[in-house]
C-alpha cells in the first residue's frame, strides 16, 4: 500500500451538565475512574503505565500518552492475549470543552488498520467477551 | 474473526478498490469499461480489483451480452458497522456511569 493505511475509529459524545474540571477529576483519579470505567492505578502522568481491571477478570494494558489538564487525555488501551489473533491495539483519546451548560465530552478510540485482519479480530472477539461478561455483570447488580 | 471479514478487510485495504467501491456505492451500477475510464489504469487491472471486492462480497456482477455490469453491496459492510456499534455503546454505556459519578460528587 502507497497510502496511510486507515483506521477504524469510534467516536461518542455527550454534554454534561458539570464543569470541566470536575469531570477531569472523573477521568482522572483513580477511585473515580473505577465508579464508572474499572479498577485501576491510572496517574496523571505521561509515559506512566497503568492497567485497567474488569470485572471480568480481563487486565487492559494502557500507556498515558499527552495529557492538557481539564482539556485532553490520551491514553493506549491494550487487550494483549497469547494468541495473536486476539491481540488488541488501540488508543484512546477523550477531549473536554467548556460549554454554557457544563462539559462536552468527546471519546475517540481509534486503531485496528484495515490490514492489521488479526488486531481487529482480537477486538471484535475481545469486545465481544467484555461486552457480554458486562451485561452479566449488569444484571447481577440489578 | 471468520474469512469474509478478512476478505473484507484485505479488500478495502487497497486504496484503487476503496476508490472503486465508494464510486459504485455513489453512482449505483456500472459497466468495466466506464469504470476503467475513471479510474486511470488498464481495463484487466480494474477487471483484477472486482474480483478481489466480489469475493468479499462487497460487489455483485451481472452480465449482459459483451458487458458486465457492477454494483455495490453496502450490506457486506456489516462487520465493520458491528464493530464500531458495539464500541459505541461501551462508550454510551460507561458515560451513563460518569454521569450518574457526577451526581454523586456534588453530594
Amino acid at each position: 500500500m502507497n497510502e496511510k493505511p486507515q483506521t477504524l475509529s469510534v467516536v461518542v459524545e455527550r454534554d454534561f451538565a458539570h464543569p470541566p474540571e470536575k469531570v477531569w477529576r472523573a477521568l482522572t483519579q483513580p477511585h473515580l475512574i473505577e465508579e464508572w470505567l474499572m479498577k485501576n492505578d491510572f496517574r496523571p502522568q505521561v509515559g506512566h503505565r497503568f492497567n485497567l481491571r474488569g470485572e471480568w477478570g480481563g487486565v487492559l494494558a494502557c500507556e498515558v500518552r499527552q495529557i492538557e489538564p481539564h482539556e485532553s487525555l490520551t491514553y493506549s488501551w491494550n487487550f494483549a492475549h497469547e494468541d495473536p489473533a486476539y491481540d488488541l491495539a488501540s488508543t484512546v483519546t477523550f477531549t473536554l470543552t467548556r460549554t454554557a451548560t457544563g462539559t462536552h465530552l468527546r471519546m475517540e478510540q481509534t486503531g485496528f488498520r484495515p490490514d492489521q485482519k488479526q488486531a481487529y479480530g482480537g477486538a471484535k472477539v475481545g469486545w465481544r467477551q467484555f461486552l457480554a461478561r458486562l451485561d452479566e455483570l449488569l444484571a447481577k447488580v440489578e | 474473526m471468520n474469512e469474509r471479514t478478512d476478505a473484507i478487510f484485505s479488500a478495502l485495504a487497497d486504496p484503487t478498490r476503496r476508490a472503486i467501491f465508494e464510486r459504485l456505492s455513489r453512482a449505483g451500477e456500472q459497466n468495466v469499461r466506464v469504470l476503467t475510464e475513471q479510474a486511470g489504469i488498464s481495463q484487466p487491472a480494474v477487471s483484477k480489483h472486482l474480483g478481489v471486492l466480489k469475493a468479499a462480497g462487497l460487489v455483485a456482477d451481472r452480465r449482459d451480452g459483451r458487458q458486465t455490469h457492477y454494483r455495490a453491496r453496502p450490506r457486506a459492510l456489516a462487520p465493520l458497522v458491528d464493530w464500531t456499534s458495539e464500541m459505541a455503546g461501551f462508550w454510551e454505556s460507561r458515560f451513563d456511569d460518569l454521569e450518574d459519578l457526577l451526581k454523586r460528587m456534588d453530594q
